[in-house]
């Protein structure tokens, strides 16, 4: 039992200008077929990564605001956003997606995987992590 | 003459916009693209930059790059125009020198 | 580059015979790459197909073999959502053979 770690993917880039963001998805996507104590923390510009309502039609280039819909399929329950850097950008959990889980024990009942940390409660949770891998 | 500044960096991750503002001369126009448009939120920390030279400087952002970051207009500080891919174009006709700041 | 004829135009495909442009994909580009493989495509086939170009559509990516089976469980059975009943119908694996089919890139970490 003690095989499983706590991996945490942590996401600092805006999605679209640079490469980090979709990198990282990828890497999350492929990651949680090794069944490993998943979470995402999104600080700093790597909370525009889960803004609402994109639309890259006039960019010409791939959507990928929409895969994070799908992290809950993957078993990714555990999404932490920072307060302050919300706040710090005009921003509120509004303008982020509603992202879900399914409870299969509980006949697929939704429940939220967005968490709203401030940063000394993120410091514990990165303390408690095994590995970190930044974006 | 007049001057077109390009910057393409969140204020919230770089010093690019507090650098380009501060040396951007009164009558110039700056135009916020790809990361760079998050700086026009209203409401941010950053605000602010904006906010107190808007009065010297011309802001414009570029709608498709607010678009694909899911902001839209009312988002943004007021006064602040939204440009298309054309207007883009003619900002940088109209000016007599373009500067990126990156 | 090679190139698949389906209803008299030529589609790219890449070296391992996925569709370079998804939105070339007809129902008809199913039926020929099965056919080019042997298998004649069934009701339960396009079921598959079908939903994978659903969640594609909605999450733009391919799921992974895993994720596929468990959603496949959820929308159409629990007797269909096993790898078993997948594999059966997509020997070459569910994931690669049914997004090749269904005119999607491989999914992502599917080697």
């Amino acid at each position: 039992m003690s095989d499983v770690k706590k991996f945490c993917y942590l996401n600092r880039k805006a999605p679209y200008g640079t490469v980090y963001a979709w990198e990282s998805l990828e890497v999350v996507l492929i990651g949680a077929a090794f069944d490993q104590d998943c979470s995402l923390v999104f600080a700093d510009d790597g909370v525009y990564q889960l803004m609402k309502g994109s639309d890259t039609t006039g960019l010409g280039i791939k959507n990928f605001s929409p895969t994070y819909s799908a992290l809950g399929d993957y078993d990714i329950k555990k999404i932490y956003v920072e307060k302050e850097s919300l706040e710090e950008r005009g921003l509120s959990l509004d303008d982020l997606q509603h992202l879900v889980w399914e409870d299969e024990d509980e006949d697929y009942a939704e429940k939220d995987s967005i968490m709203v940390v401030t940063k000394d409660e993120l410091a514990q949770i990165l303390e408690e992590q095994d590995v970190v891998l930044s974006f | 003459m007049s001057m077109l500044h390009t910057v393409n960096k969140s204020a919230y991750e770089r010093g690019t916009l507090e650098s380009c503002v501060s040396k951007a001369a009164k009558g110039s126009s700056v135009l916020l693209i790809e990361d760079g448009v998050y700086s026009a939120v209203k409401g941010g920390t950053k605000a602010g930059v904006i906010e107190k030279a808007m009065g010297d400087v011309s802001f414009y952002v570029l709608g498709p790059d607010i678009k694909a970051r899911g902001l839209d207009e009312g988002k943004l500080i007021d006064g602040i125009k939204v440009v298309d891919y054309s207007g883009f174009v003619e900002l940088t006709v109209n000016n007599d020198k373009v500067a990126s700041w990156l | 580059m090679s190139t698949i004829s389906v209803n008299g135009k030529e589609l790219e495909v890449d070296e391992e015979g996925y569709l370079t442009n998804l939105n070339d994909w007809v129902p008809e580009v199913a039926t020929y790459m099965a056919k080019d493989e042997g298998t004649e495509l069934s009701e339960s086939h396009w079921e598959v197909i079908n939903f994978l170009r659903e969640y594609y559509e909605e999450y733009q990516i391919a799921p992974a073999v895993r994720v596929l089976t468990k959603a496949i469980g959820k929308k159409l059975g629990k007797d269909k959502g096993n790898s078993k009943y997948l594999y059966e119908l997509f020997p070459y694996g569910p994931g690669k053979q049914a997004c090749k089919y269904a005119g999607l890139p491989k999914p992502t970490g599917c080697v």
